[in-house]
């Protein structure tokens, strides 16, 4: 069989790094092929690489049989190449129908695409309303936006980077039904993850990055997660040790009900009340923009809430204090948005120390005390074991997993009462997640208050003493996470009061 | 052949020095050849501009007093552009700083007293910053565009200053010229040598570039406004307010600006008039850029755009250049300048075409 796409040696180099070194690989038509590897394995490159949005240095790439030559990604769509990127790429202001007739070629003809969009989502099993807004749209809808409008060009290699990010379990499911239907016509897929379970469970072979070479091809579905993970993570990987935990007597954060109105197209919080205390981790569970990003920034101080409701940091009353206030009561917030908001991009790692860290002892009359902040940095580097070019380097040149690194090491280095963390392992590498939970653990069984927003239930499920899940701007009561499972959570991921139908079903299954 | 323009990972320290003198070296040849175009001997205009102006005590002791005041206010707007506050009206705060600072020199009682000089600064810089005060106030409570404002404050303060000299405060002995009478002698810098009109407000300028330097440098109050600039979400994630940035910058533009008025009152002027700077305050703006927003950069910047200032005036004085075409060379160099800049973040990359 003529394979759908091979890769002779592909080598790309960056100043300062090699992305990919002699990397070969081979996919057959109706293969779903998995890409492994941890952050800066060279996953993206690679994959920017196959797509044309990126040239390699040397190799070759050969799509069923022909060498391409001249690659960029019109070339690779013309052969058959599709890609569905981890950001989606969407005008939020206008509908699906015309965010896909920008993308496609040929007539204009908004009726007869709209057919065809509901046609072919309803074959694939992921109907979509072609009429309606982007911006009305769940995150999982916008990702069937992507992949219709990849469907519709009749792809024969269809490239999926991290795809489950944002979805729920149930939607998970879904779109793996949706991909095998895909590959049984014929469509190679090739899939970026960093989950194993989930290789495990769609994937028919795997190639294993490590350092920008491969370290090994696998099946997935014959090999255990425990061996893929040392093909990826290279050595053993570190056991979690998760102690009981002994909560404070009084909680450190109180939340009682807290109402906010959306902001520009969020999410409005309605009457939200509960409890941290000193010594546990508390989860909140829930799909994206279910207003996550409103609590926490209302939490951290950010944001100052004008409505009911009110926070407590160690029984002060803190609804007037912002964000700076509040860190002297000792909170601490690691944000998801790593550049820009949790550090500031052009600024070296011992400056962007000083960002969070100027009531440690950084700042001396006034005046930034250099030395001191970059002993500061270079400890949080050296703990956490940030790849960077020393306490000089631009924050912008790190990578994503490393910079998160460096935050939450600066956040935590801080002593925080109570720290507030979102996505503490978005992209960051299989080893350094084990590390960063565990940092995570240990600083609440000393006795802090942590709060932690993820989207990865199996996170969640490691690390936290009681769950909380968020869905259209309501917070469930607590769950005990000894006392609950992945499907209970799920359920009320998707359901949470609400006036319809599928809301009084979930009141009952709190109930139960 | 394609060319791609790429962000570089970090910006290139060699070009952080080369681009300066490629900068010179592209505006000397398509000078050169500008001015050989329009009939003129392009080695000695350049002479004309760049060295002429050098070669007396008199024209260095010009160089500084024109370089002066450029690099006061260019400290001072620096401070609130690395936070992204753009004041570009420090023309208009110059002009109420002179106006006040002539009004003490003028109306204080004791017009021999040695205080008067200190007041006048003082007030100088507190008019400045009053100036200043109405956009930060009106951007920081109500949001205003402090781009607008500041400009437009510009406009009322020329307009308000030829009303003082055409009005109340024109000198009756003055032959009904515009002017105010002149201020007394303590209300005036005492030159270093009266056969140049050089004056130690001089050291005035050398102390702020010092206090800008620490200020942007080393404060912790710096860093909050850099934060602020760069990455506003990190500001407020940090906790730093955005309306303290916004005062600080306009009020440090301001109090610079007003400062600077003060300067050439108490200096070269002696009076005011309609006209009390050539545009100062404008120039200050991109001397404040050439500099990179750096206290020693905008002192090389205000060297050169005060040496450009001179060589324009040298060559139409003695080759007869028009003053269009001297701005329009003055306009060159500053376009190169600034383009250079652009190579220290991004580099330029041939991409061989597979036919």
């Amino acid at each position: 069989m003529i394979p759908r796409l091979e890769l002779r040696n592909i080598s790309k180099r960056y100043p300062g790094v090699v992305a990919n070194d002699d990397i070969s690989m081979t996919i057959l038509p109706g293969e779903i092929h998995a890409v492994l590897g941890e952050n800066g394995a060279g996953k993206s490159t690679l994959m920017k690489i196959i797509y044309g949005a990126a040239q390699a240095d040397s190799g070759e790439i050969v799509c069923d049989g022909k060498l391409i030559e001249a690659h960029n990604p019109a070339t690779s769509r013309a052969l058959g190449i599709e890609m569905v990127y981890q950001h989606f790429a969407l005008f939020e202001s206008v509908t699906v129908v015309e965010n896909i007739a920008l993308a496609v070629s040929g007539a204009f003809d908004l009726n007869a695409l709209a057919a065809q969009i509901t046609e072919l989502s309803a074959r694939y099993g992921m109907p979509i309303d072609p009429w309606q807004r982007v911006h009305d749209l769940s995150v999982g809808e916008r990702q069937r936006v992507e992949i219709v409008r990849c469907l519709l060009q009749s792809p024969k290699l269809l490239i999926l980077d991290e795809p489950t990010s944002v979805l729920t379990p149930q939607a998970v499911t879904k779109l793996f039904e949706t991909l095998r239907q895909l590959a049984s016509e014929g469509c190679s897929i090739l899939y970026i993850s960093h989950k194993l379970d989930e290789v495990q469970e769609l994937c028919d072979s795997a190639t294993v990055l490590r350092n920008g070479k491969v370290t090994g091809a696998a099946r997935p579905k014959e090999t255990t997660a425990i061996e893929l993970a040392r093909m990826m993570v290279g050595s053993k990987l570190p056991e979690m040790h998760v102690t009981p935990s002994v909560r404070s007597e009084k909680p450190v954060l109180s939340v009682r009900g807290l109402s906010a109105p959306a902001g520009k197209s969020g999410i409005a919080l309605s009457d939200i009340s509960f409890d941290v205390h000193g010594g546990e981790i508390v989860g909140l569970a829930g799909v994206s923009g279910n207003g996550q990003a409103e609590l926490i920034s209302l939490l951290s101080g950010e944001r100052l809430h004008r409505d009911g409701g009110s926070i407590g940091i160690d029984g002060k009353p803190v609804d007037r204090l912002d964000a700076a206030a509040r860190r002297k009561l000792g909170l601490t917030f690691v944000p998801e948005e790593r550049l820009g908001r949790g550090a500031v991009p052009p600024h070296s790692l011992w400056q962007n120390a000083v960002l969070t860290g100027h009531k440690a002892g950084l700042v001396r009359r006034g005046l930034v005390d250099r030395g001191k902040a970059n002993g500061f940095a270079r400890a949080v580097i050296e703990k956490f074991k940030v790849k960077a070019n020393g306490v000089q380097a631009a924050a912008q040149s790190l990578s994503g997993g490393n910079l998160q690194k460096y935050i939450v090491g600066r956040e935590i280095a801080l002593q925080p009462k109570l720290l507030l963390v979102s996505q503490p392992t978005w992209g960051v590498d299989v080893g350094a997640a084990a590390f960063i939970r565990q940092t995570l653990v240990d600083l609440s069984r000393a006795g802090a208050a942590v709060l932690v927003v993820s989207e990865e239930l199996d996170e969640l499920f490691e690390i936290c003493d009681r769950l909380l899940v968020i869905c259209q701007g309501r917070v469930s009561p607590s769950l005990i996470r000894t006392q609950t499972n992945r499907e209970e959570v799920g359920l009320l991921m998707t359901r949470i009061g609400g006036n319809n139908e599928t809301g009084r079903s979930g009141q009952v299954a709190l109930q139960n | 052949m394609r060319f791609r323009i790429e962000q570089r990972t970090e910006p290139s320290a060699s070009m952080r020095v080369a681009a300066p003198v490629v900068a010179t070296v592209l505006t000397l040849l398509v000078g050169s050849a500008m001015f050989a175009v329009l009939g003129y001997d392009p080695l000695s205009t350049l002479q004309a501009f760049f060295i002429a102006p050098l070669n007396s005590m008199n024209g260095l002791s010009e160089l500084l007093l024109k370089a002066s005041p450029l690099i006061l206010i260019g400290c001072g707007l620096a401070v609130g552009f690395r936070a992204n506050v753009w004041n570009i009206g420090a023309e208009g705060q110059l002009i109420i700083g002179a106006i006040a600072a002539c009004g003490v020199g003028l109306f204080y009682p004791d017009p021999e007293s040695p205080l008067l000089l200190p007041l006048m600064v003082l007030a100088g810089a507190c008019a400045g910053m009053l100036w200043a005060a109405i956009p930060a106030f009106l951007r920081a409570r109500m949001n205003t565009n402090e781009i607008l404002v500041t400009l437009m404050l510009t406009y009322i303060a020329t307009l308000f200053l030829s009303w003082l000299v055409h009005g109340p405060w024109r000198d009756p002995a003055g032959f009904n010229y515009p002017q105010t009478a002149l201020l007394p002698a303590a209300a005036m810098f005492e030159p270093f040598d009266y056969s140049y009109r050089l004056n130690p407000s001089i050291f005035i300028t050398g102390v702020a570039v010092l206090v800008m330097w620490l200020f942007t440098d080393r404060s912790f109050l710096g860093y909050k406004m850099s934060v602020g600039g760069a990455a506003p979400l990190a500001a407020r994630y940090a906790g730093f307010r955005e309306s303290a940035a916004v005062w600080t910058g306009l009020l440090a533009g301001g109090a610079a600006a007003g400062i600077a008025g003060m300067a050439e009152l108490s200096g070269p002027l002696g009076q005011l008039s309609p006209q009390i700077s050539p545009g100062y305050g404008f120039a200050a703006i991109i001397v404040a850029f050439i500099g990179r927003l750096n206290a020693f950069g905008i002192v090389l910047g205000g060297l050169l755009m005060s040496l450009l200032f001179l060589g324009g005036e040298t060559v139409q004085l003695t080759l007869g250049l028009s003053s269009s075409l001297t701005r329009v060379f003055q306009g060159i160099l500053l376009f190169f300048l600034l383009a250079a800049d652009f190579f220290i973040f991004y580099r330029i990359r041939l991409i061989p075409e597979h036919a």
